[in-house]
């Protein structure tokens, strides 16, 4: 998929386009995880790593350098990755392939301002080279909050880690949230890009690497049986849906003032939206899938009146899946005046010829009825039945699920007769299920990450402008509900405050129970 | 769990089948290919083991056909399930008797299921000419594994190579590819002319044979033979201008891998088990173009003619453009 690709196969005999078996194994590289200590690392950077090694994905001689304030050595680190390892990882854990990795681990201590611990993870780093043969290749893991990437990127950049020497590479990984609003995410941006240049900058949208999400581009594209109905002719709306059934559990310091909209919305459901929505692009490397993604972005319009199409709610205490649980206000650590959304409902429409007068509702909250993502297309109505009303009661609109998580896989919903003497028709379901039909292979989403920033492959991952873009959409609305009084309350379990159907409804439709 | 059917049909199977399906709510089961394996009454229970881990990779129909051909009357008796034991698909074991025994594709063809890919797997002993087999003729992939012919392995691997159709493959090549996945990276990272090479392992190995000829094939160099005690493949090394790239695994499990002017690093590159070698096989069912280069280099290097390569048409549903292309590679490899 990159620039680079065509070259590598003509200069290595070994390798041959034809020969699907073998894999891509990242060239010779390290990673540098910041924050080792938090749960993204632990629960998914660090297993992924295992996972890719298992896979036999990993270069010989990968380095993995942990930076944390703690008091370790080198071995209280390797139980660190051990533990998180035997935990988490997907495929078993074999004692050949962690001897592989774990001679290749290093751990520096230090704060983020700490000089000496920069000079000495450079020293690591040289260290890795010379005993491992990374070859100067390294990726920087930011998995810290925001507030502290002006620290490390200006740090990296005054010890040289993040001047590459000739053939080599420096790449940074950044997690969401990417800002907090549009002029956030701009200074956010010039922070890291002061020190590194576009292409090596890789925003990680977990969402990207799920091989579901990979899968609607397949669905799309590469049949004939759905492109010719993928159309304002056809499509009578689309809801995108991501609800948890959890609450905001130990995440309360960054969820409040943050809300629904802002952890979710901007996004993984607008990322999702723009799969969905794009035309096709003329190939799939990253410049021309992002070119098509931004045409999308470029054309949201947020409704003219906010109050009429947007949503927020909050949940309340009540029972959620046969658990007494409490409302977001009684949380710990939450202020009891809190205005933040842990529910939101926005309607947008896409200014193109395909999508004109097809309205695309995202919705996404917290404790609601159960754990789902899913994308579901929904069809008009047949504009003429040749059976009487009783018949076709029961008949609804077609639709094309995709569901993203869990039980990843598409439904197709159509009517189908009753069996009996009489005509009578009702919906019935289609169901292709990932988990039935290609079940253990498919990696975690962060698996496929990992390698691609290691590949330097960068199609899955959203750049600055698309990040800008879904800002300058969200901004208003968010703005909007600041100046406009309080989140709805809904109750735990629910499927969101009253405020969320009534929105629907006014269009003449209804959210669908996921 | 199992039915069990006694002096029955193709069609009783089909409908116990069926019937097995609904009872369990006719759960979606998305199978998404026919896996007969080719087996006898030995080795049946290991081989329908290994094909269920498999199916939970790739949903199938397994069909265990075992061949009694010296009892008596023609007859047929089979074992039919559903799910169980992890695996989402259905299996059927089909105990075939007297005269029937030379007639199993009157079993078989009435149990594909429709669309889908078929793929023929004979764990042990394999026809000369899978795909002349009346089973083969019915899969668009044929696994064979020539290790499991003992001392005679390399011996059958030749004959494999000579009657090569496109969709042959074989499980001792299956075997080699961390082998050269860990070669191809190590040539990623040192682009330098190789100037030959050598191959280590253990007496009477086809995947030691089959990487000589791919990396002759590839690399047009002189490859040598040597060997060890294994077990299996034990070494292979290239030597460039530079120094020696070398990939070594003594005991089977970790391997050290050292390129010129690097430090040598330890690398997992343990051998594989049969369910995961079958399952990578099931990834990809067109015909593995790679392997039939490497076959007639290995008929070249051993001197024999391999048999025409250019499918008959009709017999299998290859594409044309692959068909095309399977044409234009042979001759590549026999212009060489």
């Amino acid at each position: 998929m990159t620039l680079t690709a065509p070259a590598e196969v003509l200069l290595n005999p070994l390798r041959d386009p034809q020969d699907r078996r073998l894999p891509r194994i990242a060239g010779p590289c390290g990673m540098v995880i910041f924050g080792v200590t938090g749960d993204l690392s632990r629960k998914k950077v660090m297993p992924a790593i295992y996972d890719l090694a298992n896979r036999g994905l990993l270069p010989p001689g990968f380095g993995l350098v942990g930076f944390a304030r703690r008091d370790w050595a080198d071995q209280d680190f390797t139980q660190i990755v051990h533990d998180s390892v035997k935990q988490h990882s997907r495929t078993p854990f074999r004692e050949e392939v962690w001897q592989q990795m774990a001679s290749g681990f290093r751990f520096v201590p230090g704060d983020f301002a700490d000089d000496v611990a920069f000079e000495q993870l450079r020293e690591t780093i040289q260290e890795l080279d010379r005993e491992r043969g990374t070859g100067g290749n390294h990726a920087f893991y930011l998995a810290i909050p925001p507030s502290f990437f002006p620290d490390v990127v200006s740090q990296l950049k005054e010890h040289g880690l993040s001047q590459p020497d000739t053939g080599s590479w420096r790449r940074v990984v950044v997690e969401k949230p990417f800002g907090h609003d549009l002029e956030s995410a701009r200074k956010l941006n010039a922070i890291i890009s002061e020190v590194f240049p576009p292409e090596s900058v890789f925003r990680i949208d977990h969402y990207l690497g799920k091989e579901t999400v990979q899968n609607i581009l397949a669905l799309r594209f590469a049949n004939q049986l759905f492109e010719p109905v993928w159309n304002s002719n056809y499509v009578d709306h689309v809801q995108i849906t991501m609800a948890e059934d959890i609450g905001i559990g130990s995440r309360a310091g960054y969820y409040d003032g943050i809300g629904a909209a802002r952890d979710v919305i901007q996004n993984h459901l607008v990322q999702l939206m723009a799969l969905i929505a794009m035309e096709e692009p003329v190939s799939f490397d990253a410049h021309s899938l992002r070119v098509e993604k931004q045409k999308v972005l470029r054309s949201l319009r947020t409704p003219s009146r906010l109050d009429l199409h947007t949503s927020r709610g909050q949940y309340t205490a009540g029972w959620a899946g046969g658990q007494k649980v409490p409302g977001y206000l009684q949380e710990e650590d939450i202020p009891r005046s809190s205005t933040t959304e842990t529910f939101a409902a926005i309607r947008l429409d896409i200014d193109t010829r395909r999508w004109a007068g097809v309205p695309f509702y995202l919705r996404t909250g917290k404790r609601l009825g159960r754990r789902v993502t899913e994308v579901a297309v929904m069809f008009k109505r047949a504009p003429h039945l040749p059976f009487d009303a009783a018949e076709t009661e029961e008949l609804g609109q077609n639709a094309l699920v995709i569901r993203v998580q869990p039980d990843e896989g598409v439904t197709v919903r159509f009517g189908a007769k009753v069996p009996g003497t009489a005509m009578e028709i009702r919906d019935v379901n289609m169901d292709f299920a990932y988990g039935g039909t290609f079940v253990e292979s498919s990696p975690e989403a962060y698996e496929r990450l990992v390698l691609d920033v290691l590949l330097g492959d960068p199609p899955l991952f959203p750049q600055l402008e698309e990040v800008e873009l879904s800002w300058q959409m969200l901004d208003p609305i968010i703005d909007y509900w600041a100046d406009h009084g309080k989140p709805d309350p809904y109750e735990s379990g629910t499927w969101g405050p009253r405020s969320a159907v009534e929105m629907l409804a006014r269009d003449g439709r209804v959210w669908r129970r996921p | 769990m199992a039915i069990e059917l006694t002096d029955t049909t193709a069609s009783e199977i089909a409908a116990a089948l069926l019937t097995e399906r609904r009872k369990a709510g006719s759960p979606a089961m998305g199978m998404v290919l026919t896996l007969v394996v080719v087996t006898d009454e030995g080795d049946h229970y290991d081989a329908i083991k290994v094909a269920k881990s498999v199916s939970r990779e790739h949903p199938s129909r397994i069909l265990g056909i075992i061949r009694r051909p010296n009892r008596g009357a023609a007859s047929l008796h089979a074992e039919v399930s559903i799910g169980g034991s992890g695996s989402s698909g259905e299996t059927v074991i089909a105990r075939l008797s007297g005269e029937l025994a030379r007639h199993s594709e009157s079993v078989v063809l009435p149990l594909l299921l429709p669309d889908s890919p078929v793929v023929a797997w004979w764990p042990r002993k394999a026809p000369d000419d899978p795909a002349e087999d009346p089973i083969g003729a019915l899969a668009q992939r044929r696994i064979t594994d020539c290790a499991a012919s003992g001392t005679t392995a390399s011996k059958t691997l030749l004959t494999q190579a000579v009657n090569y159709s496109p969709g042959n493959t074989d499980l001792s090549w299956t075997r080699l590819t961390p082998w050269r996945a860990l070669l191809a990276a190590a040539l990623d990272q040192y682009p330098a002319r190789i100037r030959s090479g050598r191959v280590e392992a253990e007496r009477n190995n086809p995947s030691a044979d089959l990487l000589i000829a791919w990396l002759w094939s590839r690399l047009r160099v002189d490859v040598e033979r040597t060997f060890s005690k294994g077990p299996g493949l034990t070494s292979v090394v290239l030597s460039t201008g530079g120094g020696d790239i070398e990939i070594c695994r003594p005991g089977g499990r970790l391997a050290h891998f050292t390129i010129p002017n690097s430090p040598n690093r330890p690398v997992a590159l343990k051998r594989r088990e049969t369910a995961e070698l079958l399952a990578e096989e099931l990834r990809r069912l067109d015909p593995d173009d790679v392997y039939a280069d490497t076959v007639h280099a290995l008929c070249r290097l051993a001197g024999k003619t391999a048999k025409a390569d250019v499918p008959q048409t009709g017999k299998r549903r290859t594409s044309t453009s692959t068909r095309a292309q399977t044409a234009k590679h042979s001759q590549t490899a026999s212009s060489r």
